[in-house]
């Protein structure tokens, strides 16, 4: 069994007891450690920008050629905290219990209930940075409403609450910068973690513009990498996001958390052919205003307008009277795929469901018409349209135009067509409280680690999280390490770890270019992609992960005689990126489906169909499966499984229902 | 929406790395669906380009949902292509019809050195940020967020210019490659909101000096930014900006 090292107590003086009695590095020793903190989205810029300001010698790294562009850029809809701004019952002990029950019982107590108690600050620090939250007339922050929760908890920025974060943090890093205290190394991919007698010390990263290796040293390493979802090939995620950090951390000691718990998001945009390159979105927010449905008739291939509301199956609704809409992400995503896979699919490629504002608009409508002191039915119904299609703009204005501008339709006149995507992944590197991996010195942060979502995720949590870590975590459980370093002197980068680990590197490299095969990289990652989505995707069973297992080692053994790379090592060479980060998801995705195969239950976003009950849903397994699946590397395809006990002493878990 | 398929020819630019010359290079791709991206237009191209054995282009690109600010082509004269308000991954090929000739180029600026084919440098951007892009609060030092209310109108300007996703049009369609309504954007985001105050001073000074240092040029009003910049920034911040400028420099101490 593994120790996560869960501090002793009751669970609402835990983090308190942990700060008061951790170690501590003074201020001119600190000036002294080097910390290496890989990727810029808000989980490593808010802790570079906090190691730096404690006085931390930092160095940051992204891909992207300026730390503004990390993936978190690009989320949507909000950012959780027990604030009770609204004085509707909320409270750090209801934010930790609907995390635990929305990640379906299978996350760690102690760190939901740390993630809840420091949300609050989140905001608090993010208004002082000048994040421009929503605000109500008052003056004062405003909330919207999520999925799985009965409070008003999301704080947000119209629906672009990832940018502002991250610009806030940016710019925290950046004054870090200036100030000499971080120095930032866009374009620059870390491909290996150097380990010196058991600790990590220190990384090869490569400049993506020259071509050219470099070596790095820090007393300690942190990874804040992202998430994995693109080993489905399409999902949510950008085009950049990948695993190889991770994974080398992984092969270098770092147990992997989970690996098989995946959220696929119930509303995106469809895809619409074969070119496809990533998928898109639609905000969780529109599931307040927008009815779900399909024809009640197999394959009906009459214009959505044209079918009668009788002749409409409002699935959602009828399934779970009692979130209707607003069932969580994985159940909602479940029942459309039901319906699609039973023939009740809309649009060419009949793996559609519609997302129907008509009501919405009409319901607005008939309020405006009411504000304007007249009686609803005095007004024509072009009027109520003309008003309802305004109030839904102010509302979701930019997300109906992203819509339109992919589609080429007007979801203000036809339903919006939706289908689940890869959205998320609650897997992840295992961590323990202090958020360090197995590996000493070197920690997991944000949607890196296997996290505290548990088998599902509710909306607006990633962004608390990711901040959480840094900004509130980081700072705390490092220098309790970091204390017993300062006698460490910095190791030369020619120590031969870093000979070593540059060298595997650079073979590595020399292997891909000169294979020199006749499949394109991208080629290879669409066909991964397939195996992944129809064989662990959002419905599971035995056979098919078994066979996908195999294909998957195939497919492998297949990149590494035929794949074709062009250019040069020595140069800028985006394909040369791309085929380390398939390389690495070609390895990984064999990994998830093992974990899913092992996990004969459903939770969460796991789905295995040999374990629903009568009605379909999700049944979880407690008396088997209560604990976290942390996966030790071995050697190729060789993995050794340790267990994570999950022990519930506050919250009694139950099985879910949103009937 | 009806779909259509088309033939099209492309021109553009190659080069190899920033200290040799480039030049135009002629391209065809065919049967290209009308719901593509501009991107994946270029997706196909560079498969087809990798099938023959020949080097694919370079460009930037990362969300492909507008926010990022990656993505930067010069697409037939105009950043970021012919729509409006849009970013290069956002346009789609509905955009063009069969045998268009579509011209392809990276954003032009000499603070923007070319890294390759359609990648260019645009470090300077965070270098103009460390400057004075921020506000002064260190990890822990903040007080209740609702402490401080702030009129929602404020807050919403603030927001609006808080939108600018750093991509650069603005500087590529600018015929001086001013970087102004960039630098206005962050500075009017801060300088609108209370937190901003203290430092509103210096960092507008700072800022201009070092958008000055990377070699922008200066700014004569012809508006080329704000009609091609993706998130429709107004070009009214860049007069907040030129008064936030004289009022620091009449009253630097
Ligand atoms: C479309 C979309 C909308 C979302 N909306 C919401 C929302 O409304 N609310 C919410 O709570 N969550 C949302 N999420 C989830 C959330 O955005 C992410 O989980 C979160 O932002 C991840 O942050 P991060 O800091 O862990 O990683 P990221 O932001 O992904 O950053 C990863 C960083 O690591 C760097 N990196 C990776 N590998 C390497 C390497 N090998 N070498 C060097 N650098 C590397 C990258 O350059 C990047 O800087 C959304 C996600 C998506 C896809
Ligand atoms: S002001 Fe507009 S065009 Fe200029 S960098 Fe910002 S978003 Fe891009
Ligand atoms: S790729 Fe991110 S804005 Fe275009």
């Amino acid at each position: 069994m593994l120790d996560a090292k869960i501090p002793s107590g009751p669970i609402e003086n835990k983090w308190t007891d942990y700060k008061g009695h951790c170690k501590l590095v003074n201020p001119t020793n600190k000036r002294k450690l080097e910390v290496i903190v890989i990727g810029t989205g808000l989980a490593g810029a808010s802790a570079a920008a906090s190691l730096g300001e404690l006085g931390y010698k930092v160095k940051t790294f992204c891909f992207q050629d300026s730390p503004r562009r990390a993936h978190s850029i690009a989320a949507q809809g909000g950012i959780n905290a027990a604030k009770n701004y609204q004085n509707d019952g909320d409270s750090t002990f209801r934010l930790f219990y609907d995390t635990v029950k929305g990640g379906d019982y299978r996350s760690r107590e102690a760190n939901v209930y740390r993630l809840a108690e420091v949300s609050a600050n989140i905001i608090d620090q993010c208004v002082a940075q000048g994040v421009p939250f929503a605000r109500e007339y008052g003056g004062l922050l405003s909330n919207r409403s999520f999925g799985g929760v009965q409070v008003q908890r999301t704080f947000y920025a119209a629906g672009q609450t990832g940018q502002q974060l991250l610009i806030g943090a940016y710019q925290a890093l950046e004054r870090q910068v200036a100030l000499g205290n971080v120095t930032q190394y866009s374009r620059h991919e870390m491909l290996e973690v150097v380990i010196v007698d058991g600790k990590a010390r220190g990384i090869i990263a490569r400049d993506l513009v020259t071509g050219k290796l470099e070596r790095h040293f820090g007393h300690a390493v942190v990874l804040c990498s992202g998430g994995y979802g693109n080993v489905f090939y399409l999902s949510t995620n950008a085009m950049g996001s990948n695993v190889t950090a991770a994974w080398k951390a992984h092969k270098a000691g770092a147990f992997f958390g989970n690996p098989c718990y995946t959220q696929i998001h119930p509303t995106c945009i469809p895809v619409s052919g074969d070119h496809q390159s990533k998928l898109t979105l639609m905000s969780e927010s529109l599931r307040n205003d927008g009815r779900i449905w399909v024809p009640k008739k197999q394959g009906d291939n009459r214009k959505p307008n044209d079918i009668p509301v009788d002749e409409r199956d409002y699935y959602l609704e009828r399934r779970y009277p009692a979130f209707g809409n607003l069932v969580p992400r994985d159940v909602a995503s479940r029942a459309a795929k039901e319906r699609c896979d039973a023939g009740y699919g809309v649009g060419t490629s009949k793996q559609a469901v519609y997302l129907d504002f008509a009501s919405a608009i009409e319901r607005y409508g008939k309020i405006e018409v009411t504000k304007q002191g007249r009686d609803a039915n005095s007004a024509t119904h072009e009027e109520i349209i003309t008003l309802g299609k305004q109030v839904v703009k102010e509302k979701y204005g930019n997300l109906f135009d992203m819509y339109e501008k992919i589609t080429g339709e007007n979801p203000y006149e036809v339903p919006m067509r939706i289908y689940p995507a890869v959205h998320y992944t609650m897997g992840g590197l295992w961590v323990d409280y202090e958020l360090m991996t197995t590996v000493k010195g070197m920690y997991a942060l944000g949607e890196a680690n296997f996290s505290d979502h548990g088998a599902n995720r509710l909306g607006a949590s990633a962004l608390m999280q990711g901040l959480a870590d840094g900004y509130f975590v980081i700072p705390y459980t490092i220098g309790n390490y970091l204390a017993d370093e300062i006698y460490s002197k910095a190791i030369s980068t020619d120590h031969e770890a870093f000979v070593e680990a540059e060298k595997k590197v650079a073979d590595r490299i020399h292997t891909l270019m000169n294979i020199k095969g006749k499949t394109s990289v991208e080629t290879f990652h669409k066909r991964l992609g397939k195996i992944m989505w129809n064989k662990c995707g959002m419905a599971r069973n035995e056979k098919d992960l078994q066979e996908a297992i195999v294909e998957i080692q195939a497919l492998r053994k297949e990149f590494w005689k035929d794949v074709k790379i062009l250019g040069e090592i020595n140069e800028f060479n985006p394909e040369l990126d791309k085929a380390g980060r398939v390389a690495d998801f070609l390895e990984l995705g064999e990994l998830m489906c093992k974990d899913a195969l092992l996990r004969k239950e459903s939770c969460g976003g796991h789905f295995r169909e040999e374990s629903q009950t009568e009605e379909g849903e999700a049944l979880r397994q407690d008396n088997e499966f209560m604990y976290v699946a942390a996966w030790e590397f071995e050697s190729e395809s060789s993995w050794k499984l340790h267990k994570e006990a999950l022990n519930y002493e506050v919250i009694k878990p139950t099985q879910r229902s949103y009937k | 929406m009806e779909h259509y398929n088309m033939n099209l020819n492309l021109k553009v630019w190659r080069q190899k790395n920033s200290n040799t010359k480039g030049s135009f290079k002629m391209y065809r791709v065919e049967n290209i669906s009308s719901e593509m991206s501009f991107l994946e237009m270029f997706d196909v191209l560079n498969e087809q380009l990798i099938e023959v054995g020949e080097d694919p282009i370079a460009f930037d690109h990362d969300c492909r949902e507008g926010i990022c600010g990656a993505c930067s082509m010069y697409i037939d004269g105009k950043p970021h292509g012919p729509w409006h308000g849009n970013t290069t991954c956002q346009l789609h090929m509905r955009a063009f019809k069969d045998g268009d000739t579509i011209v392809v180029e990276p954003w032009r600026a000499s603070a923007f050195p070319v890294i390759k084919d359609l990648v260019v440098d645009r470090t300077a951007f965070d270098r103009i940020i460390q400057a004075g892009g921020y506000i002064s609060v260190n990890t822990g030092n903040a007080v209740d967020g609702n402490a401080l209310p702030i009129n929602k109108d404020k807050a919403d300007a603030s927001f609006d210019a808080a939108m600018c996703i750093g991509c650069g049009a603005c500087v590529a369609a600018c015929k001086n490659s001013s970087a102004m309504l960039f630098l206005s954007a962050k500075v009017s985001h801060l300088a609108l909101l209370p937190q901003g105050e203290p430092e509103r001073k210096s960092r507008v000074l700072d800022m201009v000096a070092q958008m000055d240092k990377e070699g922008f040029g200066s700014c004569t009003n012809t508006g080329a930014c704000e009609a091609t910049c993706p998130k429709e920034i107004s070009i009214s911040y860049i007069a907040q900006l030129n008064s936030e400028y004289l009022l620091a420099g009449l009253t630097k101490e």
